[in-house]
């Protein structure tokens, strides 16, 4: 028991860390500042979480963050937009339902080959025919429909638009989404070891960035969707508000910088909610008896194996949880920017950054998950300062116009990616556990 | 006639494009499979490394530039280029020492290693920007071609030209060079025979005397190498900028897996592969039929396979079937 107490004090402590560099950001800084860091550091910690509970709780290393956040982006567009009606009218509905019953023939036919036709020349035959057959479709139907849609009014919409529903609704549907296609993904992927897992993840999320960019109907492509409608007030309207006004007199603030801080701090208020209900899932589940036969897995597939755990099964199982926790708050960041910029989606931003997040915080710990998406997040954004900083301290004996000086200070921005790999580096050299350790159980 | 200028049209837009970035894509993929032999991971600061080692030729050309010496119908990075392979070793020797011996040392995971290289990239891709800046660079100062298309037509009375950049023709003879070397170093040396050793059987080979801190020490120094003249010859073919560096690991990764990890043979080969295939599946063939059926003949529209926009994506779509088809690769590689 006396273990327990002490992991709990020290998740504790980081909480109050976290908490008290906020306070600082927004004492020196401003609270505005503050608070779009503390947005983005939710966000970035749920998908932590995601990460965690494939990396940490099973060990499948998934590189494929990005794609998964693009795709729970991509749903907030399709749930929120006003649909373009004049080509709903007679192009879409086309494209869409030949879509779908491409994939879903395309599938059958490959079982049907698989069970009934046992010559191979012939199955390869057959393939090369429904090849043809469906370049031909794509040529005679898919392209015409696909130019007409871009076409329609293409400076403002030029895409199939959205169901026009409220915005918070993506973020489930976000999650549904993203577990079938991690369904799909890990299907055919799972079956790779570590390093070719992690591989074949960073390739498959690449090609969904590129798809979500070229294919302009269905997202706009790299032109963006602007003005996605929010689950908040606009400031505008806030400022309208007689109480605010009166607020603003009272507190001694603008009334625009009191608006936005509302619209943040509501946007948070939504945030930290999912983030509780995320995390207080999956620390039940952790504690059940699943989460003890999926640490099995991690441990010793073999023995785990040997005890009649279907290793396939659990790795999918988790691979589908994870991915859809990270689409979900993909959803959320396209809420938050109230925009889709598919040329965005970076590895290094998405998946390679969240990895560290969970790394440095801890793997196996959803606390861990939590504080370093937190101080991570926090670092990234402060980095620049800091490195200014530290320039300055090292370069206090030149003079001000000093050319060595300026170019540095110049150049300041992309020590955020130098002290980001050298905390990585050292942080797996000398804290591997983490900021906070994996409770130990019995 | 027309035969001849449908092959001229396949020469210049295929073959000679193919080849360059061919060799670039098969040099790093030598680097990135030499690790995996001999170190058992896979190393996601390639990339960087190769920028890197651009980034210091481009550093020594404006040096040497700096003192007027200059050779010119070659560019002058061609007499930068050993420094920056000195100095591109002496960086991969040092993250060995500080990042990556450890891990081997305490025989971690070969996943957290994967990690560390990761870290290593932030760190590279940082050190980078800072060093030189995110902004484009040209490299190359000498004569831009050999033949221009122009040239060409006037010479042979084609419709079709073909035009051989110097900088394309550079990639060719030094890739040819490094992979001659390699080649000879490792089956024809005694240390590059003990490195074959160590990768196959890491216990017998040190049973056998050979000595693991020698064996890492030239994996990393053939690394560098590869690394340096990769990354430099990428710049002098396009233009150097830092962040398309990361974009090739995939490629690179995808030519290593396709032709079969852990085998430099395979490695060559997939650098084609994968650069034939993206050229192949998005060149247009309009053009290149008109040559040889009669108009009438010609279907309309475009004939292409793919838009231009799914280039970079046709390697990763190579890399995810390879990976889940045929893990092994061309060239049976090591499975982990």
């Amino acid at each position: 028991m006396k273990t327990d107490f002490f992991s709990e004090k020290k998740y504790i402590n980081a909480y109050l860390v976290c908490a008290f560099l906020f306070l600082l950001v927004g004492l020196f800084q401003s609270w505005n500042v503050a608070f779009s860091i503390l947005n983005l550091c939710l966000i970035s910690a749920i998908m932590s979480i995601g990460i965690n509970i494939q990396w940490g709780n099973s060990g499948i290393v998934n590189f494929g963050v990005m794609g998964f956040a693009a795709i729970g982006g991509l749903c907030g567009v399709l749930i929120s937009m006003p649909p373009t009606l004049e080509v709903w009218k007679d192009g879409t509905a086309v494209i869409l339902i030949i879509l779908f019953s491409f994939l879903i023939s395309g599938i059958l036919v490959k079982k049907f080959l698989k069970k009934f036709i046992y010559n191979k020349y012939l199955k390869i035959l057959l393939s090369i025919i429904i090849i043809l057959f469906s370049l031909y479709l794509i040529k005679s139907i898919f392209i015409p429909s696909i130019n007409f849609i871009e076409n329609t009014n293409s400076a403002k919409t030029g895409y199939i638009g959205g169901l026009n529903l409220p915005i918070i609704l993506s973020w489930p549907i976000a999650g549904l989404f993203c577990g079938v296609i991690a369904f799909l993904i890990g299907k055919i992927a799972l079956g790779l070891r570590s390093d070719y897992l992690a591989i074949a993840t960073l390739g498959i999320s690449e090609i969904i960035i590129y798809i979500i960019k070229n294919e302009e109907w269905l997202a706009r492509g790299v032109k963006n969707v602007n003005g996605l409608p929010r689950p908040v007030p606009y400031e505008i309207d806030l400022q309208k508000n007689e109480f605010i006004q009166t607020l603003s007199n009272t507190l001694n603030l603008s009334v625009i910088e009191l608006s936005s801080l509302i619209v943040k701090g509501l946007y948070s208020i939504l945030f930290i909610l999912v983030l509780l209900i995320i995390f207080f899932l999956l620390q039940k589940a952790i504690k059940s008896p699943w989460g003890r036969m999926m640490r099995a897995v991690r441990d010793n597939e073999i023995s785990a194996e040997a005890m009649g755990i279907n290793v396939k099964k659990r790795h999918l199982q988790v691979f589908i949880i994870g991915s859809a926790i990270i689409g979900i708050s993909g959803a959320m960041l396209t809420t938050l920017d109230g925009q889709f910029t598919p040329s965005s989606y970076q590895p290094l931003r998405y998946t390679f950054l969240i990895w560290i997040m969970v790394i440095i915080g801890g793997s196996g710990n959803n606390h861990g998950a939590i504080i370093g998406g937190f101080a991570i997040w926090f670092f990234w954004i402060q980095a620049e300062p800091i490195g200014i900083f530290l320039i300055e301290l090292i370069t206090i004996f030149l003079s001000d116009q000093n050319e060595m000086k300026l170019y540095l200070l110049n150049h300041a921005a992309y020590m955020r990616l130098l002290l980001m790999g050298l905390v990585l580096i050292l942080a797996l050299r000398f804290f591997p556990k983490g900021i906070i350790e994996e409770e130990k159980r019995l | 006639m027309e035969i001849i200028n449908a092959f001229a049209l396949i020469i210049n837009y295929i073959i000679i494009p193919g080849l360059t970035y061919g060799c670039q894509l098969a040099l790093g993929a030598l680097g990135v499979t030499i690790i995996y032999t001999v170190l058992r991971f896979s190393n996601f600061a390639h990339g960087e490394l190769m920028s890197f080692g651009a980034m210091t030729s481009i550093l020594i050309t404006w040096i040497i530039s700096y003192f007027g010496i200059s050779i010119f119908p070659l560019p002058t990075v061609i007499l930068a280029l050993p420094i920056s392979i000195l100095i591109t070793i002496s960086y991969c020797l040092l993250i060995d020492k500080y990042c990556f011996q450890y891990h081997r040392k305490k025989n971690s995971k070969n996943v957290i290693s994967l990690i560390v290289s990761i870290g290593v990239m932030f760190f590279t891709s940082g050190l980078i920007r800072v060093l030189i800046g995110p902004n484009d660079r040209t490299i190359n100062d000498g004569e831009r071609f050999i033949i221009s298309a122009r040239k060409f037509k006037e010479i042979t009375g084609l419709t079709e030209g073909i035009s051989l950049k110097l900088s394309q023709s550079i990639t060719i003879i030094v890739s040819i060079i490094a992979v001659v070397l390699l080649f000879w170093f490792l089956n024809k040396t005694k240390t590059g025979k003990s490195m074959r050793a160590y990768s196959d059987n890491k216990d017998l080979a040190l049973l056998s005397g050979i000595k693991t801190e020698n064996v890492i020490f030239y994996t990393w120094l053939i690394t560098g190498t590869l690394a340096c003249i990769a990354g430099t010859l990428y710049g002098l073919d396009k233009s150097y900028k830092p962040f398309t560096y990361l974009q090739l690991v995939l490629p690179i990764f995808a030519a290593a897996i396709v032709g079969g990890i852990g085998n430099p043979i395979g490695a060559i080969i997939g650098g084609f592969v994968i650069s034939f295939s993206e050229l192949l599946i998005t060149f247009s063939y309009n053009k290149f039929l008109s040559y040889l059926i009669p108009i009438n003949f010609l279907p309309e529209g475009s004939l292409q396979l793919l838009s231009t926009d799914y280039k970079i994506a046709i390697s990763f779509i190579i890399l995810v079937l390879v990976l889940i088809l045929k893990p092994t690769g061309i060239y049976k590689g090591k499975l982990l």
